[in-house]
């Protein structure tokens, strides 16, 4: 089975502190990190592998340093790695993006399944797995908590909802994007950590995908930002002191007041 | 071809504002020691620019220059016209939210001097077009077939592709559910154009009739406004709660236009085989009024049971902080934040949470109350409403509170 992971590199925003006078981020001295999602969707490909055999292509856009990423999920089980990077790739937004990883995945070649984390935590927008699917002209299942094999045709998968899951076969190749229900990554191996070392990371740019250079960067973006702002920060309110038997009272009463309840 | 951008060092006087206006920390202080007055250069780091051009508009010097590739089309924009909702049901029920995207978009429409269509894709759901109609659409096209029962990514992309194609509308609204963002990447993608999601606010430009569109960014930390100004349809997934529902109207009048599927092009290879219903929860916690949610403090499953029981007596829905799902205390569907869901109610209740921003970008709620021992964490400082103190002990006396006022 020929498993294609896709991953992003993002900032960790665990230790991410917010600038008081301007509201924003400090992104100075924060690390990089595979998106949470993500590594569940390398633990699922290496899962797949290690039942059916095969092989996992992780793959990832972005500059140089996203390699480290790259080796992160080589550790983890993954064998191969692919960085798309080109400063033609600069200012994407995820049409072009979804383009631009879907020549370089014709230009891997051959695969069953690609998966993808849900979503990104630094985009949050979801996009770019379902996206890549249509320009690949596969199917794709968005969501899934759970693949199950059935046979060398068809994969079933649990797809969730937000009330319930749903039951979706599917014939291959398919992209599938995971949620965090589905498995509980491993951490890297010893025997992973060295592979990761000695890994030979591929890169592809514009020339090597054979991109359409219409469809990349700024110029296949269809959608620009006009406009950063930092929204109102939530300021603390009232406290509330004492007995839990007063404070409970004292919050009901306010809250009949401002009929809530 | 590609973008440049780089600080022309004669012009750059080192004020920095353009490293603070950066959204992406790309922009850094370099200390000139050759320069006669010892000013500081600012330096762009490429890997991280993303050429969105905010510092040019900060800079007072032009000193900062850049040649942005601009997209190409041969997009006729006067050929699109038109405000469509999708009009997502689900097992034969509407989704609350279309309603919502249905009042947003008659004001859209309204300004832009077009008319409002909602699309309803579906098997045998006619019965549900007069509904949008009473609520203020023009117009209702319906994709009715039996191919069509069950949502599926592949063949509900194809059908509102092909009408898109067809119909040629400037705007397309989607709600931002799990089934508008699984298929709406796939339509975009599809007609090659922007797509924007989780809008938070939606404004029209006049002058070039394009739509503003405003969402979180970066974890809820910056908004952004983005525009689609060269394609079209401009298409945006829109979150829950953020507009208001159209309600049912005496006397509205539209048409409701059966759109003929050519069945030969419907390609779906997958096949849906079943639901299951989640039983732990009736309420849809993206879609819920109240939350009640508990985090790593709350310490069991019994725990969660007394949350359960607030949460039922207020008619809202059970949520926690990914700390508690991790404990395997409550499923994961429950959880809220960056790997989960994200919960836009009136009231928001966080029970020993410490509300760190993983969770807290998940949270976009209009009163929040914290309960919590500890008064310094990020939770108590950000809540409406600040209950220090053990869950424990406030939940049960808030629960028997109420009672006594629901008996009353």
């Amino acid at each position: 089975m020929k498993i294609i992971v896709c991953i992003k590199q993002v900032p960790n925003t665990t230790d991410v502190q917010i600038d008081a006078n301007t509201g924003r981020l400090k992104r100075e001295g924060v690390e990089s990190i595979i998106n949470p999602y993500d590594e569940y969707a390398i633990e699922e490909g290496v899962r797949l592998k290690e039942k059916f055999g095969g092989k996992v292509t992780v793959i990832t856009m972005g500059p140089q340093q996203a390699e480290s990423s790259l080796r992160e999920a080589i550790a983890r089980g993954a064998d191969e790695a692919v960085l798309v990077s080109d400063k033609a790739f600069g200012g994407s937004d995820t049409l072009a993006t979804s383009y631009t990883l879907s020549s370089a995945i014709k230009t891997i070649g051959e695969y069953d399944i690609i998966i993808c984390g849900k979503q990104a935590s630094d985009g949050d927008t979801a996009q770019v797995g379902p996206a890549i699917a249509e320009m690949l002209n596969i199917p794709h299942v968005s969501c899934v908590k759970k693949i199950e094999v059935v046979d060398d045709n068809s994969i079933k998968v649990e797809r969730m909802m937000e009330d319930g899951y749903d039951l979706i076969e599917s014939s291959f190749p398919v992209l599938f994007t995971v949620v965090k229900e589905i498995n509980n990554p491993r951490v890297p191996s010893l025997k992973g950590k060295m592979a990761a070392k000695k890994a030979i990371i591929k890169t592809f740019n514009v020339d090597s995908i054979g991109a359409d250079t219409k469809r990349i960067g700024l110029s296949g973006s269809p959608t620009q930002v006009v406009k950063i702002f930092s929204p109102p920060q939530r300021t603390g309110g009232e406290k509330f002191v004492g007995q839990a038997k007063d404070v409970a009272a004292n919050l009901v009463k306010r809250l009949l007041d401002l009929g809530i309840i | 071809m590609a973008n440049t951008i780089k600080i022309i060092s004669e012009k750059c006087v080192g004020c920095q504002m353009c490293a603070k206006a950066c959204p992406f920390g790309a922009i850094s202080m370099l200390q000139r020691a050759e320069h006669p007055k010892k000013l500081a250069l600012a330096s762009i780091d490429l890997n991280k620019c993303t050429y969105c051009g905010l510092c040019i508009q900060t800079c007072k010097f032009n000193a900062i220059e850049f040649t942005k590739d601009v997209p190409v089309t041969n997009v006729d924009k006067n050929l699109y016209r038109g405000v469509w909702v999708y009009a997502e049901q689900r097992h034969g029920v509407v989704h609350r939210l279309s309603y919502e995207l249905l009042n947003k978009g008659k004001h859209l429409a309204k300004e832009l001097g077009t008319t409002l269509s909602a699309i309803l894709i579906g098997d045998n759901i006619k019965a549900k077009a007069q509904g949008f109609i009473n609520r203020g659409a023009d117009k209702v096209y319906v994709c009715d077939d039996p191919l069509l029962l069950e949502f599926q990514e592949e063949s509900y992309s194809t059908v509102f592709s092909q009408l898109i194609e067809q119909e040629k509308p400037e705007i397309v609204l989607i709600g931002a559910t799990d089934i508008g963002r699984s298929f709406a990447p796939r339509v975009a993608a599809k007609i090659k154009t922007g797509l924007t999601a989780d809008c938070m606010s939606l404004e029209i430009d006049h002058d070039t009739r394009n739509l503003k569109q405003t969402r979180p960014a970066f974890g809820g930390n910056v908004m952004a406004t983005i525009v689609t100004p060269e394609h079209r349809p401009q298409m945006s997934t829109v979150r829950h709660r953020v507009f208001k529902e159209a309600q049912l109207q005496e006397g509205l009048t539209g048409e409701i236009v059966d759109f003929k599927l050519d069945i030969k092009t419907i390609v779906n290879r997958t096949k849906f085989l079943g639901f299951v219903k989640d039983e732990s929860s009736s309420i849809d916690i993206s879609d819920a009024d109240i939350v009640v949610a508990g985090g790593r403090g709350v310490g069991s499953v019994e725990g969660f049971k007394l949350l359960k029981e607030l949460a039922d007596l207020l008619g809202g829905a059970l949520g926690a902080s990914r700390a508690a799902v991790d404990s395997g205390w409550i499923p994961y569907s429950h959880q809220i934040g960056q790997t989960g869901k994200t919960v836009s109610p009136k009231l928001y209740i966080a029970c020993a949470i410490s509300g760190h921003m993983q969770h807290t970008v998940g949270v976009n709620a209009d009163i929040i109350i914290a309960i919590n021992k500890d008064s310094s964490c990020h939770m108590m400082q950000i809540a409406t409403y600040a209950l220090e103190g053990d869950i424990y002990e406030i939940v049960p006396n808030i629960i028997k509170e109420i009672k006594s006022c629901k008996c009353s």
